[in-house]
């Protein structure tokens, strides 16, 4: 827990020390009319920078005041990573070949995986959702779904 | 009496055998268009402009309107069952909606919920059948300094330092504002924080982001509590409903409260979101046991639930009387509006007096139609918990996805979704505070231009903000509301002895 | 392209080739759904105008297949001009254009230009009108602006964004005559009427539609017209041109055009000029254009090139004079 809460902190002064970057590239003063654009990105940085430092000092120096609670609990990191990864994945595919076959794939493949279901059940889930999908957004909808740059499959749709 | 006697006329068109139908087809697209995350009214509406095209004008802002109360209906569904707010303003639902669901009373929470949606637009609507110009005429009077007031309101009536760590609690504060500023600032027409890239001149969308923080993110923590194995146990039927229905009676307070914040802030743009904020907030400062809240309490669906349709009912009303849209679907109806042939406006109602009270007469009818339809189907919906997880949960994210996308038509805005999810994990179990953030990066925008307007108008001098009566209270009534945790243990004090 | 894709068209074209006898003869005609980007959100001019125009090609079946208004309103229009200027020889693809074409790049920096862009055709140009509120005492530009010379910084001109159009006349207005206003900017043209109406500013330089049920109502008061002539159109009629009223010959117009991706063929060129010509010629495209003030100035070909340059240059001067240019 303790590690977490300090690699956290850490992550989230590295963003403030970015914002904080970028905003100096604009005006960052109070000007006659008031604050200027990059007023609010600058000092909402540097309080995030102040903030995050608090979290991460009071993390190293006070350590004992944390519980022996871990971050995940043992064995848990497995179901996270199961759903985390296949879901990127889905998304990775959606660039290549599009949203709806992704989809298929991805809602056929976890299903199997992790819920052993019987495969006419997954052929049916796996098919019918993103075809319903295909036909509510892209056809009455009309808003076309992401087709992915390997036009090869998605031409066929 | 014109008032009236003009609502019978309208009431006479909306009743016909035809417009009935159309409601109820609106009223069932749009709560379709609702449950879809990312696919908020304005898609819904805008999608179906087309074919109004072919029916009578008052017939088409009928359609529209009954999309918008479905989706409005639709909305809580989502963030009650998945933890996914289907739009804006369903997040502050999920706070109390989705304890309630996973402690197996989906049903109670979705009742609860749809009540709520009807009381809130039902009260709307009678005030803006008798009081539309004067509402008006009322909101008139808000400039961008009174804009101001009203963000900071808000800010201050949700967000409290009480809980929890103060630097986490101040760093997703931050980390909220910070993600509001980025993309083009209208003030100096410049982009900012972009470091340069195409992706983020967009800006952070919020329901990308709620989609993410909310909805993957919960997704991520139930697998990893082991819940999904066993699934939810709900008892569903409508004894349920109706039980919950006489239950709801005692909180006859939330209700009116809730109406009230929600049909003022509606008039100005973007008032629901801030709106459902504001109510949830107020319910629990004002509660005798706020600790409930967050754990499941039925006031904390009842508060936002009823401001948000309540400000989605009077958002209407700027668009008919002014011709300025007081939410992103009322803009596409205002569109519409001219595509018919009509111009919007304050001569609406002199010009086409049908029209506009066909579109009265209509919300009464959506909305019963409305919230009869839904309760009916608050069983089926409950039971979609009951699906096996390998199949429940790829398809939540599947539907993320759609609507993540569906926002503004980018692949990014899908990665975006599943970073938000990861964000939303670790800072759970780290114990930051999502909701402040996530308040943050709605009201970011809007308070910093209304601010740096104010300053414009003023040439540098913060004494507007106490120039109108108006700004003056609510700048006052947000810092009241600031010190209020630490006067209240005194006050309590002095009364007990 | 690739390869695959390339070999894929040609199949595909052979294969239509050989079924339909009409089509080696035929024009090109559009294969799938149609993109038409809006480079602004939901419920700008703009907007509007895109989600009339594609039901509007369904409805009198100018198109075998429909047309699909997506916004994308980025960085002040910058994230559709780039996504088109990206999408080389992609023939489903055609872009509404405001005057965010040429003050976005000039304003934010992002890179690109009209030339990027293929020219299909000129729409409408849009007025803008000087408006007071209806409570003051002005009832003629020069008094108005008389007031304004008296105590200079002190009037409110509200405004949508910031190096924009609104903006740019501002400043037109200024320099000419010597003046100086508070500049305030708003998000959208609805907000800053409804902020004139409110008398939180004190004029501004609406659209015509963006005002006019304001104005019917008798809350805001037209005091000129920022163009050579009037608009003829009635009740319209009657604003005087800002020339007649202050002596001074402000104008700026803004154009309502389209444009394709760049790199597409002559004939879906062609097509889509075509396309435009039809709609222009509606009766419901009528209507709409009269309701909502813009003047018909149907446009194309070399004569559309011919009216882009000068209209950038005058941007660039413009904006370069009012300081509004990203250094």
């Amino acid at each position: 827990m303790r590690k977490a809460d300090i690699a956290c902190g850490l992550a989230l002064l590295l963003l403030g020390g970015l914002v904080l970057w970028e905003s100096l590239k604009l005006k960052i003063g109070w000007g006659l009319n008031g604050p200027e654009g990059g007023f609010f990105p600058f000092w909402l940085a540097v309080g995030l920078v102040i903030c995050s430092g608090a979290i991460v000092l009071k993390a190293f120096f006070l350590g004992s005041s944390y519980t022996d609670r871990p971050f995940v609990r043992k064995g848990g990191w497995v179901p996270v990573v199961k759903v985390a990864v296949p879901a990127f994945g889905m998304v990775a595919l959606t660039e290549a070949i599009g949203l709806y076959p992704a989809a298929a794939i991805y809602l056929a493949v976890y299903m199997r995986w992790i819920g052993r279901h019987r495969w006419v059940t997954i052929l049916l889930v796996s098919i019918l959702l993103p075809v319903a999908s295909y036909f509510l957004f892209d056809k009455w909808f009309l808003i076309p779904m992401p087709k992915g740059y390997w036009t090869v499959i998605s031409g066929l749709y | 009496m014109e008032a009236l006697g003009n609502l019978l006329m309208g009431f006479q068109i909306a009743l016909s055998p035809y417009n009935l139908f159309i409601a109820t087809v609106g009223i069932v697209l749009g709560t379709i268009i609702g449950v879809l995350p990312g696919l908020g009214g304005a898609n819904g509406v805008a999608i179906l402009l087309p074919i109004t095209f072919v029916m009578p004008p008052t017939s088409a802002i009928i359609l529209l309107s009954c999309i918008y109360w479905g989706a409005l209906f639709g909305g809580a569904i989502t963030s009650i069952l998945f933890n996914i707010p289907g739009e804006p303003w369903s997040v502050a639902t999920t706070f109390d909606g989705h304890p309630m669901a996973k402690q197996g009373r989906g049903g109670e929470a979705l009742t609860a919920a749809f009540t709520s949606s009807f009381f809130g637009a039902a009260f709307a609507i009678i005030l803006v059948t008798f009081f539309a110009p004067l509402i008006a005429e009322f909101s008139l009077k808000f400039g961008p300094p009174e804009f101001l007031g009203i963000q900071m309101l808000t800010f201050s009536a949700f967000v409290g330092l009480g809980g929890g760590s103060v630097p986490k609690t101040l760093a997703s504060i931050f980390i909220g504002f910070i993600m509001a500023a980025v993309g083009l600032d209208i003030i100096s027409g410049q982009l900012r924080l972009t470091f340069g890239t195409m992706e983020l001149m967009r800006g952070f969308n919020f329901v990308v982001a709620v989609i993410g923080l909310f909805g993957i993110g919960e997704i991520l923590l139930t697998v990893e509590e082991g819940l999904e194995l066993k699934g939810i146990q709900v008892k569903v039927s409508w004894r349920t409903v109706v039980g919950t229905l006489r239950e709801l009676c005692k909180y006859w307070r939330t209700f009116i409260r809730g109406a009230i914040i929600g049909t003022w802030m509606g008039i100005k743009p973007g008032g629901a979101t801030p709106a459902s904020f504001m109510s949830y907030g107020l319910a629990k400062k004002l509660s005798k046991n706020p600790e409930k809240f967050g754990n499941g309490a039925i006031e904390g669906v009842i508060a936002p639930e009823t401001a948000a349709h309540a400000a989605g009912v009077s958002a209407l009303l700027p668009m008919i009387t002014l011709g300025i849209p007081g939410s992103p679907t009322a803009a596409v109806m205002l569109g519409g509006l001219m595509i018919w042939g009509l111009q919007p406006g304050p001569m609406l109602f002199k010009e086409n007096p049908e029209f506009v009270w066909g579109l009265i007469a209509s919300m009464y009818t959506g909305n019963v139609i409305g919230v009869l339809i839904v309760l009916l189907f608050v069983p089926f919906f409950a039971a979609i918990l009951r699906l096996p997880f390998a199949i429940l949960f790829p398809s939540i994210v599947y539907v993320c996805a759609i609507g993540a996308f569906a926002v503004n038509n980018s692949t990014t805005d899908i990665w975006y979704m599943m970073l938000f999810g990861i964000v939303g994990y670790v800072f759970k179990k780290l114990d930051y505070p999502i909701a402040p953030m996530v308040l943050a990066l709605v009201l970011g925008d809007m308070a910093e231009s209304a601010l740096r307007q104010s300053l414009i108008m003023s040439q540098g001098s913060p004494a507007i903000f106490f120039a109108s009566p108006i700004s003056a209270a609510l700048v006052t009534a947000s810092a009241l509301l600031v010190v209020w945790p630490f006067i209240s243990p005194h006050l309590h004090r002095k009364r007990a002895v | 392209m690739s390869r695959t894709n390339f070999c894929l068209s040609v199949l595909v074209m052979a294969l239509v080739a050989v079924l339909s006898p009409a089509a080696s003869v035929q024009a090109w005609e559009p294969t799938k759904p149609v993109e038409f980007i809006i480079p602004a959100g939901t419920g700008g001019g703009a907007d509007v105008m895109a989600r009339f125009i594609s039901p509007l090609i369904s409805k009198h079946n100018l198109s075998p297949q429909p047309f699909i208004a997506i916004n994308k309103s980025g960085g002040a229009g910058a994230e559709g001009f780039t996504y088109v200027k990206g999408k080389k020889g992609e023939a489903h693809l055609i872009i509404i254009t405001l005057s965010n074409l040429f003050t976005t790049p000039l304003a934010t920096g992002v890179p690109f230009n009209w030339r990027d862009l293929t020219p299909v055709g000129r729409l409408a140009l849009d007025e803008f009108v000087l408006w007071v509120n209806s409570e003051t005492p002005y009832k003629t530009a020069k008094e108005y602006i008389d007031a304004v010379k008296k105590s200079p910084g002190t009037f409110k001109m509200a405004g949508t964004g910031t190096a924009q159009e609104d903006q740019i006349i501002t400043v037109q207005l200024e320099q000419a005559l010597g003046l100086k206003f508070i500049y305030v900017p708003f998000k959208g043209g609805g907000d800053v009427a409804v902020n004139l109406v409110g008398k939180h500013v004190d004029s501004t330089v609406n659209n015509p539609n963006e005002a006019v049920g304001h104005w019917k109502a008798g809350r805001v008061r037209p005091l000129g017209i920022f163009d050579t002539e009037r608009l003829d159109l009635p009740d319209w009629k009657s604003i005087p041109t800002i020339k007649e009223a202050l002596g001074q010959d402000i104008h700026y117009l803004m154009l309502r055009g389209i444009f394709a991706a760049p790199g597409i063929p002559k004939d879906v060129q062609d097509w889509y000029v075509n396309l435009l010509k039809k709609v222009t010629e509606t009766p419901e495209w009528k209507k709409f254009t009269d309701d909502g003030g813009l003047k018909r100035a149907f446009l194309t070909g070399a004569d559309y090139v011919k009216w882009l340059e000068p209209t950038e240059n005058l941007h660039k001067d413009l904006m370069t004079k009012g300081g509004l240019i990203k250094k």
